[in-house]
């Protein structure tokens, strides 16, 4: 047998991405990174900000999430998610400017723990983008 | 009858106005194959997002204490209607169609002796409702400056709609919108989104199979609800701009007709006149030359 499983990841305007030959997904859950491989047990969970990373036989691929929803199920990954990005053609400003926009966000003192812990995710992120 | 002159001029005009109309249903056409295209494109987002509430919610033991936006307020007093219409006119029946659902809702509503909320998405709504229901708006959204439906503009209403809920001034929360079915169909829908009332129809999609969960159900509910909200208003705005184009561009196909028809009428109604006109020319050549 295979050791491949099929990924679908949706944005509300389009499907942004669909493959069947996935050998492994690493995605930022919101408890930690998951690795998910073939025959995973039906999951649901949500994402922080953070990097899908995305392997096949043919190589990885990496994608900058903000946020989302991933269910696994009959070997199949969905991945929904508002904001997606191709790390390969992520643009340098956009990164900066997001990351001010979060940077200024923490110094708002009403948000809740949630909401700053997610914050200071994306910031990591995005630092760690910016640098590369 | 009207003189040569008033003639020749309204079959210009009526000339010149059937070809802006033809003009605005070729945009028309344009625009629908986007719109259309983009609303097909929406529905895997907010289906798979259908589905994955479904089965947390099924999986949900404890329903006494499941996120409020779940299973509503507890109460149903206070009804939040959200009409989305479209920012332009000369689209046929399209505005009015949604209008007049809308307001059989309310009248229902009111009849009731329930509180009526109203926030209108497009100024067309607004502009109609306002007559009628003017202190029942607590907001009008229009988005005329972007010019496509992007998430962006839904995801502001759904937080609009979601501030409110939480500062509890409403109950219930239905939307209004076409859903696109042909060019020439469009069904004006009601769909209450707070509490989520689940559509039948939808089963079949319900697996037997248990989930894990990672955090806890009711967290990634909490979560997911909200982003759900605006989803569903997304999806709503899709379909109505795919059905606002469908709608103008059936509405500008009739109205060319129309006006071809009626150039033909008056083009026959000026040969008449002309035709007469010599013939009263020639009498009275013919008797002036009779009469010498």
């Amino acid at each position: 047998m295979s050791e491949e499983f099929k990924i679908e990841i949706v944005n509300p305007e389009k499907s942004f991405l669909s493959k069947e030959d996935i050998t492994e997904v690493v995605i930022p859950a919101f408890e930690g990174e998951m690795g998910i491989l073939k025959d995973h047990i039906s999951i649901i969970s949500f994402l922080k900000p953070g990097i899908i990373k995305i392997y096949s036989k043919l190589g990885e691929d990496k994608y900058y999430v903000e946020d989302g929803i991933i269910e696994f199920k009959n070997n199949c990954l969905s991945i929904l998610t508002s904001d997606i990005f191709d790390i390969k053609k992520i643009d340098k400003n956009f990164i900066s400017e997001s990351l001010l926009k979060a940077e200024k966000e923490t110094q708002n003192k009403d948000i809740s723990d949630q909401a700053k812990y997610l914050i200071d995710q994306k910031i990591e992120v995005l630092k760690s983008l910016s640098l590369n | 009858m009207a003189s040569l002159d008033d003639l020749k001029k309204r079959i210009s005009s009526v000339k010149s106005t059937q070809k802006i109309t033809k003009a605005m249903k070729m945009v028309a056409a344009a625009k629908l194959r986007r719109a259309q295209e983009s609303a097909e494109k929406g529905r895997p987002y907010s289906n798979k997002m259908n589905n994955i509430i479904l089965n947390l919610s099924n999986g949900i033991a404890d329903k006494e204490n499941a996120p409020k936006l779940l299973i509503g307020s507890g109460e149903n007093k206070t009804h939040l209607c959200v009409v989305l219409t479209s920012d332009r006119g000369l689209c046929g029946g399209f505005n009015s169609n949604i209008i007049k659902k809308a307001k059989s809702y309310f009248q229902k509503i009111l009849n009731e002796g329930k509180t009526l909320k109203i926030i209108t998405v497009g100024s067309k709504g607004y502009d109609q409702l306002k007559r009628v229901y003017k202190g029942n708006i607590i907001e009008k959204i229009s988005f005329k400056e972007s010019k496509n439906t992007n998430y962006f503009d839904a995801d502001k209403v759904g937080k609009i709609i979601i501030d409110k809920f939480e500062k509890k001034e409403f109950d219930v929360c239905v939307i209004f919108y076409n859903q696109f079915k042909n060019v020439i169909t469009q069904i004006p829908q009601k769909q209450q989104i707070i509490p989520l009332q689940a559509s039948e129809k939808k089963e079949e999609f319900l697996s037997e199979d248990s989930y894990e969960f990672e955090p806890e159900e009711d967290e990634i509910l909490s979560n997911l609800l909200p982003k759900n909200i605006s989803t569903q208003i997304f999806k709503a705005m899709l379909e109505n701009s795919a059905s606002e184009q469908g709608s103008r561009m059936s509405a500008m196909d009739n109205a060319t007709r129309n006006a071809g028809e009626m150039v033909d009428k008056l083009t026959i109604e000026y040969n008449r006149s002309r035709q007469a006109a010599i013939t009263k020319e020639l009498i009275e050549i013919i008797s002036g030359a009779e009469s010498l």
